[in-house]
């Protein structure tokens, strides 16, 4: 399972990230990294601040390119397809499922914002939407507190509940990867272990990069972790390795077990 | 027992004064504006009447009523609004969530901001020679609105930019995470959330484009002219008008022998739209923001 372990990547890769630059204007962001995510796991990713955490998941659904002098050099191939090169850059987006660090409700009903993705990529039926917006909302554990009002605001919400209306949401176009980005950061200890057994039963129908704050999430959930530092990647490997009392980097030992960060 | 130091006896002291203060201030503001409404519907009491607004003036305006220079600031409005509305508010749509920052946007929110200053008789100049003279357009309601389209778009576009500033930019990042295209943000997030406020910045122009003279002066609006007396569609726009401004500083000033209530009804009619429309905006703007969304 390690990373360089050039044949188990071969096949499996869902994601090869080949020496990702990524600067800020003059401002370096990422400074070459290079890994793979393989199909059906959870690749943990932790870091300090400022590492290039969000910046990544930015590059791999090109919603980079909405923050203007940024530059992105290196590949980013999704199924085996350089990003760069699709042309349907909204139709990508739709295959990643993306939640932000602080849930945002968007001004909506619950339904509409479950319904949004859809909408926006053409579906009109009825009946396939409800189907729609009462699979995600039951797979982000939130149907059984809003069943019944359905057409209430979604940012009306509490913010445990508004996050994982966010999950609904990230789902409802039916992603190949999610993506979540310090999910837990504004959410109580009881909703992110909510959150955190939904990802597990996730696992099993999509790759699921998750961007967290604590590294104890990390262990609970990811199959493999990435510790970036600084725009680095210092180490990749099985999650078991980095939270053992020898992964080949002595930051990483530092950071998981709380020297800094 | 709690017993009041030195120290918090100043505090409660300089408190109550400093609101004392801010009272007096805001009184004010409100008295004279109290006093001249007041002032103005008592002298003109005498001549107040539907008929009023609807005759035309009469006997070298000495007597008769409004309807000729109502109809035509109606119009001005009316054309210059219909101009000025959809240009400033896609302008800004443009450029607060299309434009990248460029060397193009910061000459255009430059140009925007200094034309929102310029003084009104500047704008009539600019009028005159663009539209009477040039586009040919001569002086005309055509020329008259577009004169003062050109001076209510800046701060439309200002207004509008505000307003679209006000929607979280989370909730555009959310909508693009989900596969939408900028369109798609602005139609269905953008615009419902900033409409109240797109509106009102829209709806106070109507009061600027009605009360400015210097404009509409040389561009479109005449002393005098008679209209058909109740027909809305009494003005061509390729002709002047009349202009209850424009009426009002000729009636004040160049016409002897005017009965004293004409010109304090007229600007009871001035005022007394203007506060109408501009109390339509804050009625719309309370309902809108009771339906206010996060
Ligand atoms: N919009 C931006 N403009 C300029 N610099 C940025 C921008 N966004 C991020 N950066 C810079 O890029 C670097 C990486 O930031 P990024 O947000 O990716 O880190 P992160 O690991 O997600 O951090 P955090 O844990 O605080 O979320 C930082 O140095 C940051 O200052
Ligand atoms: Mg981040």
């Amino acid at each position: 399972m390690n990373s360089n372990n050039q044949n188990g990547s071969q096949n499996s890769a869902v994601i090869e990230v080949t020496d990702l630059k990524v600067r800020y204007g003059d401002k370096s962001a990422l400074n070459g990294v290079s890994f793979d995510v393989y199909q059906n796991e959870i690749l943990g990713i932790i870091g300090p601040v400022q590492s290039g955490k969000t910046t990544l998941l930015k590059v791999i659904n090109r919603t980079l390119e909405f923050t203007p002098n940024t530059t992105v050099e290196g590949s980013v191939k999704l199924n085996g397809e350089d990003i760069s090169t699709i042309s349907d850059v909204y139709g990508l987006r739709r295959r990643i499922g993306m939640v932000q660090p602080l849930p945002v409700g968007l001004p909506l009903s619950i339904y509409d914002n479950v319904a949004f993705a859809p909408r926006t990529a053409g579906i009109r039926s009825k009946s396939e939407l409800d189907e729609i917006v009462e699979r995600c909302l039951q797979q982000a554990a939130l149907w059984e507190e809003v069943k019944d009002r359905l057409k209430a605001l979604g940012t009306k919400l509490s913010g445990g509940q508004q996050q994982r209306l966010t999950i609904a949401r990230a789902l409802s176009h039916q992603p190949d990867i999610l993506c979540l980005d310090e999910f837990s950061i504004a959410v109580d200890p009881v909703t992110t272990m909510r959150i955190e057994e939904v990802l597990k039963t996730l696992r099993t129908k999509m790759t699921i990069l998750l961007v967290t704050n604590l590294v104890q999430q990390a262990k609970r959930l990811a199959n493999r972790t990435a510790f970036f530092l600084n725009g680095d990647l210092i180490e990749i490997d099985t999650t078991d390795v980095i939270f053992s009392e020898n992964p080949s980097e002595q930051a990483t030992y530092d950071y998981v077990n709380g020297a800094f960060g | 027992m709690f017993t009041e130091t030195e120290i918090s006896k100043h505090k409660r002291w300089t408190e109550n004064v400093m609101r004392i203060f801010f009272l007096v201030m805001t009184s004010l503001m409100i008295l004279p504006l109290l006093l001249i409404i007041g002032y103005l519907i008592y002298k003109a009491l005498p001549v107040l009447s539907l008929e009023f607004l609807f005759t035309n003036p009469k006997d070298n305006m000495r007597a008769g009523g409004l309807w000729a220079p109502f109809l035509g600031t109606i119009y001005l409005v009316v054309v210059s609004l219909l101009v000025s509305a959809p240009i400033g508010v896609f302008a800004a749509v443009y450029l607060n969530e299309y434009a990248r920052e460029s060397w193009f946007t910061r000459i255009t929110n430059l140009a925007v901001v200094n034309l929102a200053g310029v003084p009104s008789i500047v704008h009539a100049l600019f009028g005159v020679g663009a539209f009477v003279l040039f586009a040919g357009l001569g002086e005309s309601i055509l020329a008259a609105s577009l004169t003062l389209a050109i001076m209510t778009l800046p701060v439309i576009i200002a207004s509008t930019t505000e307003a679209l500033k006000a929607v979280p930019m989370s909730f555009r990042e959310a909508c693009w995470n989900l596969g939408a295209t900028r369109w798609q943000t602005i139609r269905r997030i953008v615009i419902p959330n900033s409409i109240s406020g797109i509106l009102t910045g829209v709806i106070l122009q109507v009061s600027r484009a009605a009360g400015e003279t210097a404009p509409i002066m040389f561009t479109g609006a005449v002393f005098y002219k008679a209209i058909a007396e109740g027909d809305l569609l009494a003005y061509n726009i390729t002709e002047q008008c009349m202009a209850l401004s424009l009426h009002l500083f000729t009636i004040s000033t160049q016409v002897p022998d005017v009965t004293e209530g004409i010109p304090y009804g007229t600007a009871v009619v001035l005022v007394g739209s203007v506060l109408l429309v501009n109390a339509t905006s804050i009625v719309l703007r309370v309902y809108l923001r009771t339906r206010k969304k996060w």
